[in-house]
């Protein structure tokens, strides 16, 4: 009698699997392997086994009458020659299962929980390929191993076998138990216990644990509850959790030493403070002064920032980085990165809508030839991987994307780079009270809402806490799950509006240990049972149910007298919600599984006990010696293949296509979209969006970032990014006295060690950022609203380090009074002329041009923030008062991939004349068409508008460098001498991707 | 007005389960000066209250990912409608109510059998279309121009003749069983829009057809031309300033916005209920 029911779905022979060609081609083309078809098939495991009548409907249902056929067990009758079937690996989060799970009980008419689980796979049947090639196309492109098995049959074991009943059921007979660990050992042995449990606390943090247990064994608390002077193993874990380098910062607030030669030494207490919240808190001071109050109106203590917006919505905006899961499993980690930052603005305050996405992605080129050392994926590979997670995590969460890009080097083959960010919506006010302050009170229950708890992502934040290895931990994976989150939000927005709970936050790094652990701050304590956690499957140890990550959970504060109708609420919403305990005032964060204690840590030690680091920095300069400078071209001609190849590279290439994957516009309020023109293929400068319907208040958004430029200085990169991201937003209209920043540093790991040769030197990188950044963003009026740092951006795989250079990302966020008024590189009609404000310097060190040459110059990018503050309010006023019809910010590629830009958007040509540039110094042709000099606008606009223009930006660099044409060219002259001279048609589509390009 | 002296239309959006068009959906209903309501589908599937569609004219099946699209899209939440509400949703019908599906509505009323409908007689939720994944696989967002059949019985689409809208899906393409029955539709009235090119001709081709439907089928309706279902999404298109090229109009304010036009023609044949 069998205990599972196996349904078959695949496509009808007459109708096309489109899936399947796609993975056909897939195949031929990444693979090169010349397979003649594929045809694919869903396979549901449904357990009860259902009755065959059941089972029957079950399949004709799911099939539909017209694509689709189903049958029980298999279905016959195919022709191929190898069988590859892919599912998860036990306890990895099978999202379809549940759905499909619902859909067997209505179908049938049973009670919901007859049908006790389904399990989903995928089987792929090829033709024309032998069994080691399938070999090599499951395990390369049609499974990822980390979570799921593969199993492969030739057509004659398929045949010979009976249809494949076994599921992945986890099977754990362990009893839950928790042990103690004695830490009166040798120093080599701490090392040690901090390695094996993946705790990534270091000796001196090791020996501050040991000995807050030597003192804690004489608490007549701990004692009562049962535990003496060694830690438990749950203890231990909600340490490390806590003070991991993710959830404390440790290097952000260490104490550094920084010397530099010709600079005096610098001790600075703390990084964080001294150049973020500084920052902040000086550009709050100047808007106090300046406005009579600020329009911060939460920085830094909750998970995202907010800033006030309209008189009934504050924005919420948090960026993140998920970097080390993606590396491992690119889609399951990049849907984690981009549905777990999303419930950063849902937990901010009492909770904000979600209203747009962004991210931005660092990889190795996509067609890399190299090595490829082992354990890591290739990065076409994890490419793919992430624009899927982040695809499906967006899209079916019906938040747009509003922000996107690409940044290739191939240094981040080690570790790519996983940016994801949401922007919310908070109401001033919720259930009559200030919707962005919150607190948990004595009394009120913990109620854990969403997902269950398993084994996944335990040790996310310690691991991302270290290097990559070949033996990086399975269970550090999650994988999100959209659809889960989306109810649940739904539900808690309902229950927000009625006032059910006091306090929220989201589960993330570190699981309950930090979520309980950090809303326990407000109130003083908290007391919770993790036997009544609601688990996946048996078998987790208590602390495994503590610092499990697994995704869509949020913690929320109930009054006790709210607890009842929170339930109910959430029984009729399908959403689980369960009450773990409450919230005290004891100083105790204290742990129970049944009647047994597994956690008594006071809150003070947990939050408190961590001695800053010290740290050394030292600054080497890069010496760089004046390349030879190529002579200026004879004839357009000369340089025309060159421009192809150019602006067909990774970096420059448009990336439309993909991107018109990810949603933009669902909510309804998107009004200057991701991609414009007339050919709707150009990115935006910003995206520009409503807050709310019936309203037309907005904001829009817009991103900086250079990474190359840290290989020169990362002083510069930093005030690169912020300047980019300024002029983006004002060549959309933003008002510049409402613009804020948020901060994500990703660094190669800054501390020393016996492989970490010149950690000194990246730790000055990190100094000479935060200078960088304080700098520029006090001088232009924008706060740091938000941030994070993710610091081990490192591989070590076979000895070899393969680290990634020092990277900032700035997001900036900026109000546009009215988004009917918002501005674009799109230009209205012919009757323009084209000016360029800001000087061009020989400033090519980092470019893309360097990059395209294959060599180095010294001179990177540099800005001026004190210098150009009023350059910006100056042309923020002649945008406003629509003196131009279209600006464009040259950034990576410098002038002439931003001159290719405002010619597609307009469908116009254009000529400039490099020799009318205003420029600072002496500066080469190669630096005037290519150089990424900052604080640079093109401004097209009406000839009888040119001289109010001048007027209002007089003292500044402007010129008029040229004119819009009609006859399709982009034309480039230098005096009299014609540098380009192609068809913007065959630009684009070199840009494009669509021409033979040659490849950069 | 006071709510009492109400006379018009009223709409039911059914939320929640992965339904995300809510907000733009009941945002152009109010346009129009008619305030929705938003009840969430488990609210529905449980009866509260003794026939949860009883008060309504209009209900709109909203876009998203119902269930995550799971199993195949709209199929996991038509399942539960018709286990739930079918004997509520036939009543609905045969009072002459108005229904329409946007994007995952569409696939959830196709798979519901609603779309599009039995050739006579009473609606029997006996699924005959289906919605198959794009031609070239994947999700899209990217707006498309659509031609109104000039003698479809569809009532959405009264007195409009063409649109532009976003299509934003993956699973677009109209099939039936036998591929003939598309014309059979088309010769009863029950084609409603198509995708054109550039020349305003019905097409299979990409990017102008994003899906690959035969004839260029965008949307459809049943006899009544009451129930109407669509792929590209009207609530995405409600004032000037979501159509992409606002920026280069001279007078942008003066662009009809085409999705709002449906839902005022909706609305309108709804008030002939009242």
């Amino acid at each position: 009698m069998n205990t599972t029911t196996r349904i078959e779905i695949g496509i009808r022979p007459e109708q096309v699997d489109s899936r399947g060609v796609s993975v056909a081609h897939r195949i031929r083309t990444l693979l090169g392997i010349p397979i003649e078809r594929v045809r694919t098939r869903d396979v549901y495991h449904v357990q009860p086994a259902l009755s065959d009548e059941q089972a029957e409907r079950v399949a004709r249902a799911f099939a539909g009458p017209v694509l689709r056929r189903g049958a029980v067990g298999r279905i016959e009758g195919s022709d191929f020659d190898v069988a590859v079937a892919v599912g998860f690996r036990p306890g990895v989060t099978d999202p379809v299962a549940h759905s499909a799970k619902v859909a067997i009980e209505d179908l049938l008419g049973l009670e919901p929980g007859r049908c006790e689980a389904v399990f989903t796979s995928r089987l792929y049947l090829l033709s024309g390929v032998s069994l080691a090639d399938a070999e090599r196309i499951a395990r390369e492109l049609l499974a990822n191993e980390v979570i799921e098995r593969i199993s492969i049959q030739s057509r004659e074991q398929w045949e010979a076998s009976e249809p494949d009943l076994d599921v992945p059921r986890v099977v754990d007979s362990q009893v839950p138990e928790t042990r103690t660990i004695s830490l009166e050992v040798e120093d080599a042995e701490l090392e040690r216990l901090s390695r094996e449990m993946l705790l990534a606390l270091s000796l001196g943090e090791m020996r501050v644990i040991r000995d807050f247990f030597r003192r804690a064994g004489d608490d007549p608390g701990r004692r009562a509850a049962g535990l003496g002077s060694e830690p438990t193993d749950a203890e231990l874990e909600c340490l490390a959790q806590t003070w991991s380098e993710h959830c404390k910062h440790k290097i952000m607030s260490a104490t550094i030493r920084y010397r530099a030669p010709g600079e005096p030494e610098q001790t600075i207490d703390s990084l964080f403070g001294t150049y973020i919240k500084g920052a902040t808190r000086a550009v709050e001071a100047a808007i106090e002064q300046r406005e009579g109050r600020s329009w911060l109106v939460s920085v830094f203590d909750d998970n995202a920032g907010v800033i006030a917006a309209t008189d009934r919505h504050h924005l919420v905006y948090k960026v993140e980085t998920h970097n080390s899961p993606s590396a491992l499993d690119p889609y399951g980690g990049a849907i984690t990165g981009i549905v777990g930052v999303n419930r950063d603005p849902f937990g901010t305050g009492m909770g904000a809508e979600l209203l747009a996405n962004v991210w931005g992605y660092c990889f190795a080129a996509p067609d890399w030839k190299g090595e490829l050392p082992a354990g890591l994926l290739h990065p076409r590979r994890i490419r793919e991987g992430v624009h899927r997670g982040v695809i499906d995590g967006g899209n079916q969460s019906g938040i747009p994307y509003a922000r996107g890009f690409e940044f290739f080097d191939e240094r981040f083959l080690g570790k790519p780079l996983v940016y994801c960010g949401t922007v919310g919506r908070m109401p001033v006010e919720v259930a009559g009270r200030p919707a962005h302050l919150k607190a948990a009170r004595p009394g009120d229950r913990i109620v854990m809402v969403g997902g269950r708890i398993g084994k996944d992502g335990i040790h996310g934040a310690t691991f991302s806490s270290a290097e990559l290895t070949e033996e990086s931990p399975v269970q550090a994976v999650q994988i999100g799950d959209p659809i889960t989150e989306k109810m649940m939000f739904d539900f808690l927005i309902e229950a927000r509006d009625l006032g059910l709970y006091s306090a929220i936050t989201d589960n993330g790094a570190g699981g309950l240990s930090s979520s309980v652990g950090e809303m326990a701050q407000a109130c003083g304590g908290a007391r919770m049972d993790l036997a009544r956690a609601p688990l996946k499957y048996q078998g987790l140890a208590p602390w495994e149910v503590l610092v499990s990550e697994a995704q869509e959970r949020m913690t929320i504060a109930v009054p006790p007298e709210n607890l009842q109708r929170l339930i109910d609420l959430a029984r009729r919403r399908e959403v689980e919600a369960t009450d773990l305990g409450e919230f005290t005032d004891s100083g105790v964060f204290h742990c129970l599984w049944g009647e047994r204690t597994v956690t008594y840590l006071p809150m003070d030690f947990l939050h408190g006990g961590l001695p800053p680091m010290e740290l050394e920095a030292r600054f080497e300069p890069v010496e760089i010696a004046e390349p030879e400078r190529l002579p200026l071209p004879e004839a357009a001609g000369v340089l025309a293949s060159e421009i192809r190849a150019f602006v067909a590279r990774h970096n420059l290439a448009s990336s439309e296509d993909l991107c018109r994957v990810y949603d933009h516009e669902v909510k309804g309020l998107t009004v200057v979209k991701p991609w414009i023109g007339v050919h709707r293929d150009v990115p935006a400068e910003a995206s520009v969006f409503q807050i709310d319907h019936g309203s037309w208040e907005g904001y829009a958004l817009a991103e900086g970032i250079f990474p190359t430029y840290s290989d020169i200085d990362a002083h510069a990169m930093a005030q690169a990014a912020v300047d980019l991201s300024l002029r983006r937003l004002l060549a959309a209209g933003a008002r510049p006295d409402r613009i804020a920043a948020l901060d994500n540093f990703c660094w190669p790991d800054p501390l020393p060690g016996a492989t970490n040769p010149d950690a000194e030197h990246k730790l000055a990188q990190l100094v000479r950022t935060c200078r960088g950044l304080y700098e520029a963003c006090t001088a232009y009026g924008m706060p740091l609203i938000s941030g994070k740092d993710s610091m081990k951006n490192d591989a070590v795989i076979g000895g070899r380090r393969i680290s990634i250079p020092p990277t900032l990302l700035v997001s900036a966020i900026g109000l546009v009074p009215d988004v009917r008024m918002a501005m674009t590189l799109e230009v209205p009609d012919r009757r323009q002329e084209i000016l360029m404000l800001g000087a061009t310097a020989e400033e090519l060190g980092g470019s893309q041009w360097a990059a395209h040459r294959g060599v180095a110059f010294p001179q990177v990018p540099r800005c001026r923030p004190a210098a150009w503050a009023g350059r910006y309010r100056a042309v923020a006023g002649v945008i406003r008062d629509r003196l131009v019809q279209a600006v464009c910010v040259p950034a990576l590629g410098g002038l002439m991939p931003a001159l290719l830009r405002l010619a597609r958007a307009g469908d116009v040509g254009l000529e400039v004349d490099l020799a009318a540039l205003p420029v600072e110094g002496e500066v080469g042709w190669e630096a005037r068409l290519f150089g990424e000099s900052c604080g640079r606008m093109l401004l097209c606009s009406r000839p009888e508008d040119r001289d109010e223009i001048l007027t209002r930006l007089a003292g500044e660099p402007v010129a008029p460098i040229g004119r819009l044409g009609d006859d399709g060219r982009l034309r480039v002259r230098s005096g009299e001498h014609m540098l380009v001279d192609q068809s913007v048609e065959t630009l684009v589509a070199c840009w494009r991707g669509e021409a033979a390009g040659e490849e950069g | 007005m006071g709510a009492g002296d109400y006379r018009g239309p009223k709409v039911l959006i059914p939320v929640g389960l992965g339904l995300n068009c809510e907000a733009e959906t009941a945002h152009a209903f109010r346009s129009l000066g008619v305030e929705p309501d938003l009840v969430h589908l488990t609210d529905l599937f449980a009866q509260r209250g003794p026939r949860p569609l009883a008060d309504y004219q209009v209900i709109a099946f909203i876009g998203g990912f119902s269930y995550g699209d799971h199993v195949a899209g709209g199929l996991v939440l038509a399942t539960r409608l018709r286990a739930h509400l079918a004997d509520d949703l036939r009543d609905f019908l045969d009072r002459g109510g108005l229904a329409i599906g946007i994007c995952n509505g569409f696939q959830t009323l196709v798979r519901l059998g609603l779309l599009p409908g039995p050739d006579s007689g009473a609606h029997d939720f006996v699924q005959r279309a289906d919605l198959g994944p794009n031609d070239r696989l994947g999700y899209r967002d990217a707006w498309v121009r659509l031609r109104v059949e000039p003698d479809t019985r569809c009532l959405w689409t009264r007195g409009l003749e063409s649109v532009e809208l976003p299509a934003r899906h993956g699973e677009g393409k109209f099939l039936t069983e036998p591929a003939q029955l598309v014309d059979q539709l088309a010769e009863d009235g029950r084609v409603a829009l198509r995708y054109v090119d550039a020349a305003g001709r019905p097409t299979e081709q990409w990017p102008w057809n994003p899906n690959g439907s035969a004839g260029g089928i965008a949307g459809i309706c049943d006899r009544s031309g009451r129930v109407f279902g669509l792929m590209p999404h009207p609530d995405a298109f409600l004032h000037p300033w979501h159509h992409p090229d606002w920026r280069r109009q001279r007078a942008p304010e003066t662009l009809e916005p085409a999705g709002l036009a449906l839902f005022r023609a909706g609305l309108e044949a709804a008030r002939e209920l009242v």
